[in-house]
């Protein structure tokens, strides 16, 4: 509840604040919107939550008071389930979610009880990763990874279930040996593992990336391998427009033996793909919002997109990458949330198979 | 040398950046939240920085990192006022402090005490800012020296300070850390997520107990407890002392100690994983190792206030050091300071570090400033705060039991909070009760995580090393680090074994009879056991050695106790119970009686919400326990009420709902 609401509900009383702050859609003036996130103040989501929350304060009609709010706990599930439960109808609540919530709830995990075609998508936002190796293995890189099938691959990883599923499972996909180290804490413990020479192939998200790898890259010290690439506007995977110069890993696999960029792995791949990178982040209103606020909220966006200022404040908190409203937003919700049976079979078999990871 | 051809200019550059009239006054404004924030028991610089988050968007970098270094150096400072004053923790990193601060209090010296931690404040907290100065230049290189193994064996010397804080019974104290090191296994393992004494079924047990929970459970309750059981103001002679120049005095005298120290805070802040929780710890045992008269540790030895204090102020230095430099949180607080840098436009790393010298350096003055600003401010003050041990206790206790179930709610924001809360803090009471050694619990489950994952780790890349050839296996875990590490750890523990006897939390020890140790113990030994079989029905390998094996030495060593309890009889220190004699079984109320205020209080919040069971309590406690009359006791629950409600506000955070919320839509603060 709003700290405005504070006051006046306790003067006012429950009933009436109830019934007063409906059908007062369209403006939130003297409001607080309470936008939470299923993560702690640390970490990517609090840096994206917080980049919109003042913009979102000055696109929304009667410049509400944007609060960012944390509910972390089970890997972000337990704050998705919270949002399930509530039915808030004048746009005061948004939520927003990241790669770890979707995962769970592609790969039925027995914690989720949250159903994502419930909610109201207003926001996608995307985002991206580059696997990169030591200057020794990537003098023996020649855009295949032929070469490379023989070698002791190690690979600090936060935990199969994670964001890391999709580049374990690109590696499985490009035939390589590759022991994960479970258990790091943080992507950052990753490179550090790298740079310390405890591991020899790392991926970063772009942001992270080029901030941290592209001086190493500079050095010397690590030779960029392939992206994870990118949706284009029709759905279709291209190279990441942050790194032109990088291969996408659909060109790799098709130049690698033993890669197909077709089947029931492909088809996997390409859904973990655009729910923990392509959309990984998204904002989402509770299905009891009405369409007014829904509309008013996309137009918000919209209005924030259009800023001229935007692309300069993005590219530095967000990177080059393409952010969804209307529409495109409910096409990438959609894209990020479904995957097929036969392929989510496959990825918990394969999890189970190669790490002993069960989802009970 | 670069250090004077880049270093000096970059200095003296971010001397004129941070003097400025705006700039100082985030300082000081972080500063002062910083004090506030440290005084309250259980909330710490992690909660601090999120507070100023939301509104860092948009600041000018410099103000902004003025703000945050402002905030997170004096937590440390300030945090002592608690610590020697209640008797609670005023954060993670003044755990030890508790232990010869408050004893200093009781005798009537708190003035003394104090002003020995802030000149030790002080000076730990410049020391950290000279090291990191220097340490930005030479660091790169030292830190990745410190690869898995290093980090295991860093992890295994903390654990090695148990044998130090063990008491009376080693093997107490052996059962104390495996329990902790046990408890800290609970939940979803960190490589597979294997579940451990848990299930999917109660969410909330999946994610494990956090620190907050777990510290204020094992260190604060019991301790409010039993000093609301004897119904006294908590320093006996009520008066502070005249003992502030003899405080001064006193770190005089053992600025070699507050060096090391700081030393010890600056290296163990350093190492990313460690974190603030253990760094008081291990000044305070390297205190008791290194002295040559040991009697007096536990009952009031100013050494043992000035060690964890020069330590934890000069962690925060050594802290921002692979922050800054790696981009890597050295622990919670500075993962949220991290996120700050983020929002300043700022990118740590060895880029900032490179590119932007003088913007970090700020980083250095500020921190230097605000160390000085804060011990400053902090004896200026202390008169009005340390008031408060004059009061009645029983008139305290119920406000301080309002700010613990606050912070202790912030940690998950679920009502299972406070059950998790109530659990811990009856272990921590039965701990105390038997005289096991909580600050060994404590570090079993602080380092719990970090032992299992770097082991694990450790353990798979050693092994696809040995998998390549044998010397490049042995290569990879005896480098000259890790081997000195080891002798370091095996020394402790020697030292430590031989030295215990002369650290005690509690001074006497009464011994009853056998039956309620025996019946504690054999708790102790059920739940290990069950433990034990749980992590053996897990399939997947590298989620359950490390429980298997920790839990088995544990059992082993509730099971040797079991035989020592047997064999001796009832007067040996085995058998110590705290209710047998002494001032808790003298106490005028009783352990159960008191307890169940505090039940009552958590059925209330489950029916109620936290606001309402509250507001109820208050009244009714002030009254019935407290004896005073319904007026004045309705306006003290006013007080507490009103207080809490604007720290609430301010931070925008809500209360736990109960029952009554699920059924009825209320206005904040009752929702």
């Amino acid at each position: 509840m709003s700290i405005k609401m504070k006051t006046i509900g306790l003067v006012a009383g429950a009933v009436t604040a109830a019934i007063t702050s409906m059908g007062h859609a369209q403006d939130l003036a003297g409001k607080t919107v309470d936008f939470v996130i299923p993560f702690s103040e640390s970490g990517g989501s609090a840096r994206w939550a917080n980049f919109y929350a003042p913009l979102l304060s000055e696109a929304l009609p009667g410049n509400p008071t944007v609060v960012v709010r944390y509910r972390p706990g089970a890997g972000s599930t337990e704050g998705a389930n919270w949002f399930q439960e509530q039915d808030t109808n004048d746009g005061t609540l948004l939520f927003g979610t990241s790669g770890s919530t979707q995962f769970p709830y592609l790969l039925n995990d027995p914690r989720v009880r949250y159903e994502y075609s419930d909610w109201q998508p207003v926001l996608a936002s995307g985002t991206g990763g580059v696997v990169y190796l030591p200057p020794d293995l990537g003098a023996r890189f020649d855009g295949d990874f032929d070469d490379l099938t023989e070698e002791f691959f190690l690979y600090g990883s936060q935990g199969a279930t994670t964001l890391d599923l999709v580049p374990l499972l690109s590696f499985q996909m490009l035939g390589l040996q590759v022991d994960p180290v479970f258990g790091i804490e943080g992507r950052g413990d990753g490179r550090l593992m790298f740079e310390r020479g405890e591991a020899n192939i790392d991926y970063q998200t772009s942001s992270a990336y080029l901030k941290s790898v592209v001086p190493l890259v500079d050095q010397g010290l690590a030779v960029p391998a392939f992206s994870f690439g990118s949706l284009d506007e029709n759905g279709v995977l291209v190279r990441d427009p942050t790194f032109p110069d990088v291969p996408s890993f659909k060109e790799v696999c098709e130049a690698t033996a033993a890669c197909k960029t077709e089947g029931v792995a492909w088809e996997a791949w390409k859904a973990f793909f655009v729910s923990g990178f392509a959309a990984q982040k998204m904002v989402y209103l509770p299905g009891s919002a009405s369409a007014d606020v829904v509309a008013m909220y996309e137009k918000a966006f919209r209005t924030i997109f259009a800023r001229p200022d935007f692309a300069g404040l993005a590219a530095t908190e967000l990177g080059v990458y393409p952010q969804l409203t209307g529409d495109g937003g409910r096409s990438a919700s959609d894209q990020a949330t479904k995957v097929t049976d036969e392929a989510r079979g496959f990825v918990l078999k394969w999890l189970d198979d190669a790490y002993g990871v069960k989802l009970q | 040398m670069d250090i004077f051809a880049t270093a000096l200019p970059a200095l003296g550059e971010a001397l004129t950046l941070i003097f400025h009239p705006q700039q100082i006054m985030f300082l000081v404004a972080g500063v002062l939240l910083g004090l506030s924030i440290g005084v309250l028991p259980g909330l710490g610089g992690i909660a601090g920085l999120s507070l100023v988050l939301p509104f860092l968007f948009g600041i000018e970098p410099v103000s902004g990192l003025a703000l945050m270094v402002g905030l997170i150096a004096v937590v440390p400072t300030s945090d002592t006022f608690s610590s020697v004053l209640l008797g609670i923790p005023g954060s993670s990193a003044s755990q030890a402090t508790v232990l010869d601060g408050f004893p200093l209090a009781k005798k009537g010296q708190a003035a003394r005490a104090l002003s020995a931690a802030f000149m030790s404040s002080l000076f730990g907290g410049l020391l950290g800012a000279v090291v990191l100065t220097c340490f930005i230049f030479v660091a790169r290189p030292l830190i990745l020296a410190f690869g898995l193994p290093e980090m295991l064996m860093i992890t295994a010397l903390g654990l090695s300070m148990v044998a130090i804080l063990a008491g009376r019974v080693p093997l107490k104290g052996v059962v104390a850390a495996g329990m902790g090191l046990m408890v800290g296994t609970i939940g979803a393992a960190g490589a597979g997520g294997s579940l451990r004494m848990s299930t999917y079924d109660i969410p909330y047990l999946v994610d494990g107990f956090q620190l907050v929970i777990v510290g204020l459970g094992i260190y604060a309750i019991p301790e409010i407890v039993s000093l609301l059981r004897q119904d006294k103001p908590i320093a006996s002679t009520g008066d502070l002392g005249m003992g502030w120049l003899q405080g001064v005095k006193d770190w005089w005298e053992n600025v070699w100690l507050s060096t090391r120290s700081a030393l010890i805070g600056v290296v163990v802040g350093i190492i990313p994983g460690l974190g603030g929780s253990v760094v008081d710890w291990i000044a305070y045992g390297f205190a008791v190792q290194s002295s040559k008269d040991r009697e007096n540790f536990g009952q009031g030895d100013i050494r043992g206030v000035i060690a964890p204090e020069s330590s934890n102020n000069a962690k925060e230095g050594g802290g921002l050091v692979p922050t800054l430099i790696f981009g890597i949180p050295g622990s919670g607080s500075m993962a949220v300071f991290l996120g700050g840098l983020a929002l300043l436009g700022l990118s740590p790393g060895p880029h900032m570090v490179r590119q932007d010298l003088s913007t970090t350096y700020t980083i250095v003055w500020s921190l230097a400033l605000a160390n000085v600003i804060g011990a400053g401010l902090c004896i200026v003050l202390s008169k009005y705060i340390a008031k408060l041990t004059q009061i009645r206790f029983t008139l305290l206790a119920p406000y301080l039991f309002m700010i613990i179930a606050f912070a202790a709610f912030q940690s998950r924001q679920s009502t299972s909070d406070l059950v998790a809360l109530i659990g811990v803090g009856l272990l921590g009471i039965l701990l105390r009760r038997f005289d096991y050694s909580r600050p060994a619990f404590l570090i079993g489950f602080v380092l719990s995580g970090q032992a299992e994952g770097f082991a694990n780790m450790a353990n798979q890349i050693a092994a696809s090393r040995f998998r390549r050839s044998w010397e490049a296996g042995f290569d990879y875990i005896f480098t000259p680090l890790s081997i000195s590490i080891l002798v370091l750890t095996l020394l402790s523990i020697w030292v430590g074994i031989k030295q215990s006897k002369n650290i005690r939390e509690n001074i006497e020890a009464p011994t009853g009879a056998k039956r309620a140790p025996v019946v504690f113990l054999l708790c102790i030994t059920v739940y290990i056991a069950v433990s034990v079989w749980d992590a053996s029905n897990i399939t997947r390998v590298g989620d359950k050695i490390f429980p298997l094996v920790v839990g088995s030495v544990t059992l082993a060593g509730c099971f040797a106790l079991l035989l020592r309890m047997r064999r001796t009889s009832e007067t040996d220190d085995a058998f110590v119970d705290l209710e047998a004699g002494g001032d808790d079984a003298n106490a005028p109320h009783g352990l159960w009686k008191t307890l169940s205020w505090f039940l009552f209080l958590l059925v209330g919040t489950f029916i109620f919400g936290l606001v309402i069971a509250l507001s109820l309590f208050f009244v009714l406690f002030f009254r019935l326990r407290g004896g005073v009359s319904w007026a004045l006791s309705t306006g003290y629950a006013a007080m507490g009420i009103a207080f809490i409600m604007f720290l609430a506000w301010v931070l925008g955070r809500d209360f736990p709902p109960g029952l009554l919320q699920k059924v009825a839509h209320l206005p904040w603060p009752l929702t």
